[in-house]
């Protein structure tokens, strides 16, 4: 029999993670941490037995499970992966990983509690990127936000209450119209003829849907609130950078690494294939707000004080890169000229990147903030001079997040910029400025808060980074120089979903 | 009529007579009366329970001349109101005993309103129909003027009798002129007059439909019928609030079924569009009135309004489809209310209320597992997943737009999230604030925890399993009559 693994990497982290609540006296601290880190080690055990019994040749759906959980409605508990959800799985669980070895040196209250909850979450997001039926999909989705609602709120900032009172309220007024959708295409599956009446929630059902065009521009729309406010894009972005900033450094890290995927993994399971001919004729609209968030949003982070608040931005310029990519494919002037499969995998490897790269960043400053309790730029200054070992690492992720040949961050830019001279040298021009404004606020925040002679007393007290503050960084880095160096397993991985997934964008349904 | 029909009324029998035993021991104060009180109270649930469960599965009867009906409609509804019961009595044990000056009388006035709610859930005729909401309602309008004891109590005793007051006058002219046109006390046969007529119905018809739907929408709380709910949430001592706020939605749920249902299928047209009315202003005025609340009960007052008016919502989805999921969403939102108001329950006693939002400041510290139990519950009530309410209003949902009504569902959906906001102001309060000086809560006793935690846990449960008790519902309005 073949084991069910995609229920396993959701069960084990949830299971364990309630199990842990049962651990909360402080004598417990030490077996907790192990706890955690073995379950962890254990997910990143089946990640690598997923990627074993995974057939890269085959764009349909592996490693599916299904088993009736409604069948009043015709609701399964349906899990299955292709090449999108898997990278972003084995993402998931490595910046659990990650999250987990963080917290050694930066919680020291309430560990138990802390590391539950971020257990719990990783087994729902595994959840997210692997549920084949809506409503599984949508469960997932929003039980997602009640754990990132109590880590900002309990361990948070100073500012951390209207800070997640904001994330959730913003995120659950996008979700509910994605509700709306739902049930709407189920209506319409019912009516079709043709359709199983036992899938007619399912993803794929959906895909395969005739649409006629004003259905599918409601839809897009419903659809599009919802994804555009996770992933985020300008002008729904705005409860990005409170929550960044209050949340503790785990919460960062998960938010910018995972959260902000699971919009873009909606735009690829939902939004372009369920609504093609809507997204084609949206796609201006979606292209231009991409370029605002990359131009203007740069600009923001450029005048940032804040170490935190300049990275939640430089996020939200990175991220306008993934639906720049994904929609460019409807504006190219030659179809199927080869080059939409460079957009679509551009963007995919902008979101794996940024998944190492942003974490990276966050983790440096939770480094810092861990010594001197402050965020602010000004408070710094000269900090290479007390900690060389994490200046170079930061240095490295710096370079990355300009997207400096040889890191991660440059394949998946450099990919888009490529097939946005495909539209026209304008769209390339303004997409290819974020290495200049990129370079220009990273390097910056970079010179203010390393370089340069110690400013202030606080710093010259610092300790470098040892043990596994170190290893957690030097893991990352690896995971950067990989990516960019040697990026072929990924595509490879992708290349078969990338290119079904195009022959469904642009395929009209009408 | 037939003495064999009484076994069919068995249950009722059995609950009436106990509750009188109960009121002549009452009486007599000895050292174990309190107990005695208690423990028949209960007995009288169990059994009805008991012999409820003897009557599932048979066959739909009408009994007494067409006034009661006994069905399978009937029958979950009453077993729900009294195992529903059964918890009210559990979870406000403490607190009576406690009280300085002790009633016994609550328990025997709740059997009472009970009772009441048994027969207006069978009832089939409109006499039965008016017998038990006076029923249910008279135990109540005592109940709340007495338990407590300060200036608010008598206020919202007196509201909510004079409001009742003249909303059963209302229903009352409503039936009246059902009766001048159709000449007939009986449900079934009104509707089949009713359904028989070609032409445009008689302008009496009418009015009669909108006076009876006054009254029903009296009992739910629905806007624009809902001031008395408020004042009296508030007003009564948390006992009473625990015992209004639960089990008269069931029953009130069982009246709409009967009089739109049993009565006016003909006339789905004409009440649709005054469900739809009252759903939304409930949602609207329901979730937006809530926000500025500072009292916890009063909150929740506002919060049944709304919830209320997400119900009607599964009423107007239709006769098939939508009945099942509304006595879903009905089922669950009492089972949550229950926990919401079993947990301040426990926290209160005589002489202090825990009924402020403040009250709750810093609850994760104190006791962490009835913080985790009240934010189960409240993700419930604001439709998260994987708690129960967000399936029962999902299930809602579905039959709304498979009904059509798209833009009524985006409508509900998004006031849904405005509800949100003051759901998680108290899980804020709960666990991201610490407790003051003047927190001090109540310890609760094992028993205690271990009751209140199945309650959550139930929410929890219903929520990952929503199926058996959806099939449940919707096996009752698919059997035939």
């Amino acid at each position: 029999m073949k084991l069910p693994l995609l229920s396993l990497l959701i069960w084990i982290p949830i299971i364990s993670g309630c199990s842990l609540f049962l651990l909360r006296k402080n004598a417990y601290a030490t077996l907790v941490r192990r706890y955690a880190l073995s379950t962890i080690i254990i997910c990143l055990g089946l990640c690598v037995l997923l990627l074993r019994g995974f057939d890269l040749n085959q764009w349909e759906m592996q490693w599916r499970e299904e088993i009736h959980w409604i069948p009043k409605l015709n609701i399964y508990y349906a899990l299955g992966v292709d090449g999108f959800s898997v990278p972003l799985i084995i993402l998931t669980c490595l910046m659990s990983l990650i999250v987990v070895l963080a917290s050694f040196h930066s919680i020291k209250t309430r560990i138990a509690d802390y590391l539950a909850i971020f257990l719990i979450m990783q087994g729902l997001m595994c959840g997210v990127f692997s549920a084949l039926d809506s409503i599984l999909f949508y469960t997932f989705w929003e039980a997602m936000l009640v754990p990132m609602f109590l880590i900002i709120g309990i361990w948070g900032g100073k500012n951390r209450i209207y800070a997640t009172i904001k994330f959730f309220l913003y995120t659950f007024l996008g979700s509910v119209l994605l509700l709306v959708a739902i049930i709407y295409l189920q209506v319409m599956a019912r009516k079709m003829a043709g359709v199983e009446p036992s899938s007619v929630f399912n993803i794929l059902t959906f895909h395969a849907l005739p649409l006629d065009f004003t259905t599918q521009k409601w839809l897009f729309v419903a659809f599009f609130i919802a994804f555009a406010v996770k992933i985020p894009m300008w002008p729904l972005h705005t409860w990005l950078p409170d929550a960044h900033v209050e949340a503790p450094t785990g919460g960062s890290v998960i938010l910018a690494a995972i959260l902000l995927k699971m919009g873009g993994y909606g735009f690829l399971r939902f939004i372009l294939p369920v609504t093609p001919d809507a997204s084609q004729a949206f796609a201006p609209g979606i292209v231009a707000l991409s370029l605002i968030a990359i131009v203007y949003i740069a600009l923001i982070a450029l005048v940032q004080k804040d170490m935190k608040k300049l990275i939640a931005y430089s996020s939200i310029s990175h991220m306008g890169f993934v639906t720049l990519g994904l929609f460019l494919v409807f504006m190219m002037t030659i179809k199927d000229s080869g080059m939409e499969i460079l957009a679509i995998e551009g963007a995919m490897i902008q979101m794996i990147s940024h998944g190492f790269i942003s974490a990276a960043l966050f983790l440096c400053i939770g480094v810092l903030y861990d010594r001197l309790h402050t965020r602010l730029i000004k408070d710094y200054g000269g900090v290479v001079n007390t900690m060389p070992v994490f200046a170079s690492l930061f240095m490295l992720f710096s370079m990355a997040n300009v997207g400096l040949p040889g890191t991660s961050g440059f394949v998946g830019e450099f990919l888009v910029i490529l097939s946005a001279f495909r539209v026209n040298i304008w769209c390339a021009a303004f997409a290819a400025s974020i290495l200049i404004f990129g370079a220009s606020y990273t390097l910056w925040m970079y010179k203010r808060v390393v370089l340069g002679p110690i400013q202030q007393e606080a710093v010259s007290t610092l300790h470098d980074i040892q043990g596994v503050e170190k290893w957690m960084l030097m893991l990352l880095a690896l995971g950067v120089l990989w990516l960019g160096i040697w990026p072929l397993p990924l595509f490879n991985f992708m290349h078969t979903s990338s290119e079904h997934l195009i022959t469904q964008m642009l395929y009209s349904k009408i | 009529m037939q003495i064999s029909e009484l076994a069919y009324v068995l249950p009722e029998i059995w609950l009436i007579s106990i509750t009188a035993l109960v009121l002549i021991l009452n009486v007599y104060t000895t050292k174990y009366s309190k107990w005695i009180t208690y423990v028949f109270s209960q007995i009288a649930l169990v059994g009805t329970l008991f012999l409820i469960g003897e009557l599932t599965g048979k066959k739909a009867t009408t009994l007494f001349y067409n006034a009661f009906m006994m069905d399978s409609l009937g029958n979950l509804l009453k077993f729900s109101i009294c195992l529903i019961g059964f918890f009210v009595f559990l979870f406000s044990r403490k607190y009576i005993f406690e009280s300085r000056s002790y009633r016994g009388e609550y328990f025997i006035l709740c059997l009472f309103s009970i009772f009441g709610m048994m027969v207006l859930v069978s009832a089939q005729s409109f006499l039965s129909l008016y017998l038990g909401i006076e029923l249910l309602a008279l135990p109540l309008y005592a109940l709340i003027a007495m338990i407590k004891e300060d200036a608010l109590a008598p206020e919202a005793a007196m509201k909510y009798f004079v409001m009742g007051a003249l909303a059963s006058g209302i229903l009352l002219y409503g039936i009246s002129l059902l009766y001048g046109v159709t000449g007939t006390f009986d449900m079934q046969v009104i509707a089949t007059k009713l359904a028989s007529q070609n032409q445009e119905p008689h302008s009496a018809l009418l009015f009669g439909l909108v006076f009876v739907l006054v009254g029903l929408a009296f009992k739910f709380g629905a806007v624009p019928f809902h001031f008395w709910l408020p004042d009296v949430y508030q007003g009564s001592s948390i006992v009473v609030t625990l015992f209004i706020g639960t089990l008269p939605k069931l029953a009130a749920f069982g009246l709409a079924i009967r009089l739109l249902v049993d009565t006016f299928p003909a006339f789905n047209e004409y009440w649709q569009q005054l469900i739809m009315m009252m759903a939304m202003l409930s949602l609207v005025v329901g979730n937006i009135v809530a926000i500025v609340q500072r009292n916890l009960k009063r909150m929740l007052a506002y919060s049944a309004i709304a919830h209320m008016g997400f119900l009607l919502l599964g009423l107007l989805a239709g006769p098939v489809s939508g009945f099942a999921p509304a006595l879903d969403y009905i089922i669950i939102y009492v089972i949550t209310s229950l926990g919401i108001f079993a947990i301040m329950t426990a926290f209160s006693y005589q002489g202090f209320e825990a009924e402020n939002i403040q009250d709750f400041r810093g609850l994760a510290t104190h006791s962490p597992w009835m913080a985790f139990l009240t934010m189960i519950i409240l993700l419930s009530f604001a439709g998260i997943p994987p708690f129960a309410g967000f399936y029962a209003k999902f299930f809602v949902l579905d039959a709304l737009i498979n009904a059509g009504y798209v833009k009524l569902s985006i409508a509900a959906v998004l006031l849904t999230v405005i509800g949100a906001f003051y759901y998680l102001r108290i899980i804020r309060v709960m666990f991201f604030e610490s407790p003051t000086e003047s927190n001090h809560y109540q310890v609760i006793s094992r028993s205690g925890v271990a009751v209140l935690s199945l309650n959550g846990l139930m929410v929890l449960i219903l929520g990952v399993f929503p199926t058996p008790l959806l099939k449940l519902c919707s096996t009752i309005f698919l059997m035939p009559k």
